[in-house]
């Protein structure tokens, strides 16, 4: 690629040509405020934070938008930049409600920093605010479009990564608003309620329904006998929340930070992701020997779920039965735990932590109490775990490592990379190749599903049996796959679908800032676990081999069928 | 006269459109002005209906309706009555024909009247600066009015 000479704030610079003034300027070490930015996206040029002078050009110029030429000159802080910038974010501030310490993304807020790398010390115009109602609709997001700059972050997630286009600017100018069609509620519309948008918006206007006040309840209420269990994806990303790395994996501290807030019994997900494994493995098996229907859809992402009931409720019958493991794991909580120790289930409060928002919805949905009560009470993210660990003062990094109570803690490799892309179907083909072929797997890293390409195709060799698989991650993605499967094309036995980019660690409910960049050091954590862990077959896990002699029986059996199975609604399409 | 199909939206009308268009590039705006055209205005289950016929999401094309000042996504009267706001038409009395417009038709601007016949709107220039002030109804351009006149056009209509 030819490149070009430019020469930013006295810095020259070689860049390819077509590189943006951005680009060139962070090659010259020179820092641009952007807005509307981000490293994930298309340009999009609507905020016009970024503004610089370039020589010879009659106005001031976008940076992000703007394409270098050799011989450029760019300068980046002058007084007409610096208060053209000032004069933007004001104008911003003044359309925003200023009660930042009551936000939850106070002090996580990109208009927050900016107006403050800025200078912003008052807002010269008169404050009017956008009179636009809050959406509490739904159990997982709360949208305020009074806090929304409009700088269409979530408008390109929402369509280009998620494949969905539930918000939308609407109206026009000074007027426009992000919205989904008509201003419904969210609740009533296509929405898969993953919570993408709240890692593409900037600000405070799209958040997750905070639950931490009941849990504290529940914590302090001594009838109670409150158990919790920790996503896979957790312990790679709740670090951050206490200022770690991306990539740190904190299993052991979390599980002692639990202990400290309250939590009679800190237990694993990642048990009930091997029980997903050996009922879900089962299922592939099934359906192999009696003909369908193929290929089988994991059913463990419940953003992904909602979708496919909106989208493609005709590939239904496809999606394997199986609940997820949160729901695998609150349905046996209120049962064979409380029998095991003899707890009346009434008394047993489940809290779920979840790299997720859509899993706020799926706890609620209405037939997830097979229990005879709802299997899971609460569900929070890994935000809002972080938050009630701040609360409680509880210094993360002086934390000794413990360990997860038996026997719902106890669980294998397989199940802990139910949170990177491609997990899911790498267990569970670690399994089935054993249950196939009743020999013993060498070899167990599938690497052809893992990793951040959108979607992943392998043929394995099941010692003759020839499956073909694939996975996608992030829903448009999986709108292009089962639009190939709705076709009748490919030729697939089984299919992992994870809704969020990168899988769980990418979830809608994880740390604020999550990038693609984050993501993938956090996928290096979720398999350094993997190999951390003795036992790294779900079969082979000892607590799931006594679950299924001492209560369920075998898998897919009639207690199985009652307790870790269900179905799902076809929803509109529109 | 009510609007003809207020109630029962004609969707074949609808999907007839949307399939002559679908495929192109840029179907939707030629689609929308096409409904509008045959229904009067773009109601929900219309727009359902290009969404899912185009391959939209219903937020995307509700968004590029209320975008554009000439689509409506409310019912219309039969006639849209357009006034000219700009100056030329300001410093020709324009404000003594807007009043008694007003005040004819006891509605103000982006209502409608109960029987449903007209559509109050303002707009920035209709371009006949020279027979200022200006109105214009459905799709004539009336000039040189006066409260006395504009009162004698709307009878036309009535």
């Amino acid at each position: 690629m030819p490149e070009v000479k430019v020469t930013i704030d006295g810095i020259e610079v070689t860049v390819p040509s077509g590189s943006t003034i951005l680009q060139a300027a962070e090659r010259a070490g020179v820092r641009i405020p952007t807005l509307c930015h981000h490293p994930d996206q298309e340009v999009k040029g609507v905020c016009r934070v970024c503004v610089v002078e370039v020589e010879k050009s009659r106005t001031l110029q976008a940076a992000c938008a703007f394409p270098v030429a050799d011989g450029m000159v760019v300068r980046t802080n002058t007084p007409a930049v610096r208060e053209a910038r000032r004069v933007i974010v004001e104008l911003m501030l003044s359309r925003h409600p200023e009660n930042c310490l009551e936000c939850a993304r106070n002090m996580k807020c990109e208009l927050q920093a900016l107006a403050e790398e800025l200078g912003v010390r008052q807002v010269r115009f008169e404050r009017k605010l956008k009179d636009h109602p809050k959406d509490t609709s739904t159990p997982a997001l709360i949208r305020d479009p009074s806090k929304c700059v409009v700088c269409r972050r979530c408008v390109y997630t929402c369509e280009k990564v998620q494949g969905v286009a539930a918000l939308w600017p609407a109206y026009r100018g000074h007027e426009t608003v992000v919205v989904p069609a008509y201003d419904s509620d969210m609740i009533d519309v296509v929405c898969a309620l993953c919570g993408q948008c709240i890692h593409a918006c900037p600000t405070g206007a799209i958040t997750e329904k905070d639950d931490t006040e009941q849990v504290w309840e529940a914590l302090g209420d001594p009838s109670k006998h409150v158990v919790v269990q920790t996503a896979p994806a957790i312990r790679a990303t709740l670090g951050e929340e206490a200022g770690l790395p991306p990539g740190t994996l904190v299993t052991g501290k979390m599980v002692a930070a639990l202990r400290r807030l309250g939590f009679d019994r800190v237990f694993d997900t990642d048990f009930t992701a091997d029980l997903t494994i050996m009922e879900e493995g089962s299922e592939l098996i099934h359906r192999l020997e009696t003909g369908g229907p193929l290929p089988l859809l994991t059913s463990c992402s419940p953003g992904w779920v909602k979708f496919i009931e909106h989208f493609f409720p005709e590939l239904l019958p496809n999606v394997s039965t199986c609940k997820s493991p949160q729901q695998m794991f609150g349905a046996l909580a209120k049962t064979y735990y409380a029998e095991k120790f003899g707890l009346d289930p009434a008394d047993i409060f489940v809290v779920s932590v979840m790299p997720c928002t859509a899993k706020k919805f799926e706890a609620a949905r209405p037939e997830m109490n097979s229990s005879g009560y709802r299997d899971v009470d609460v569900v929070l993210t890994s935000r809002e775990l972080g938050r009630m660990f701040r609360q409680a003062g509880i210094d993360f990094e002086k934390l000794e490592e413990e360990e997860f109570d038996d026997p719902l803690g106890v669980s294998t490799g397989a199940g802990a990379i139910f949170g990177a892309t491609g997990g899911v179907m790498e267990a569970a083909l670690r399994t089935a190749y054993e249950l196939v072929t009743k020999k013993e797997l060498k070899e167990l890293d599938f690497v052809a599903v893992r990793g951040m390409a959108g979607i992943k195709e392998a043929t394995v060799d099941l010692d003759g049996v020839k499956l073909n698989v694939a996975v996608a991650h992030g829903l448009a993605n999986a709108r292009t796959l089962m639009e190939k499967v709705a076709r009748g094309e490919g030729d697939y036995h089984f299919i992992e679908i994870m809704a969020c980019p990168g899988g769980c660690i990418g979830g809608g409910g994880q740390p604020i800032r999550t990038t693609n960049e984050v993501r993938e050091r956090r996928i290096e954590a979720i398999y350094r676990e993997d190999k951390r862990l003795p036992i790294r077959k779900s079969h082979e896990n000892p607590a799931i081999k006594k679950l299924y002699e001492e209560y369920l029986g075998e898998p897919l059996g009639e207690k199985s069928h009652e307790l870790l199975h269900t179905h799902y609604t076809p929803r509109k399409r529109v | 006269m009510a609007r003809e199909h207020e109630g029962a939206v004609d969707l074949g009308r609808v999907d007839e459109i949307v399939a002559r268009h679908k495929g192109r590039e840029g179907a939707l705006l030629p689609v929308l002005r096409e409904v509008q055209d045959a229904v009067g205005y773009l109601p929900q289950e219309a727009l359902e209906r290009v969404a899912l016929g185009l391959g939209l999401s219903l937020s995307q094309v509700y968004g590029v309706a209320t975008f554009y000042s000439l689509l409506y996504t409310k019912p219309k009267g039969k006639y849209t009555v357009r006034v000219c706001e700009s100056a030329p038409c300001h410093v020709q009395g324009a404000q003594e024909v807007i009043d008694t417009l007003v005040r004819e038709l006891g509605i103000s601007f982006g209502e409608t009247t109960p029987d449903g016949l007209f559509t109050l709107e303002k707009v920035s220039c209709l371009g006949v600066c020279g027979v200022a002030p200006a109105v214009m109804i459905g799709d004539r351009v009336y000039g040189n009015l006066t409260p006395e006149t504009v009162v004698a056009v709307l009878q036309e209509y009535r």
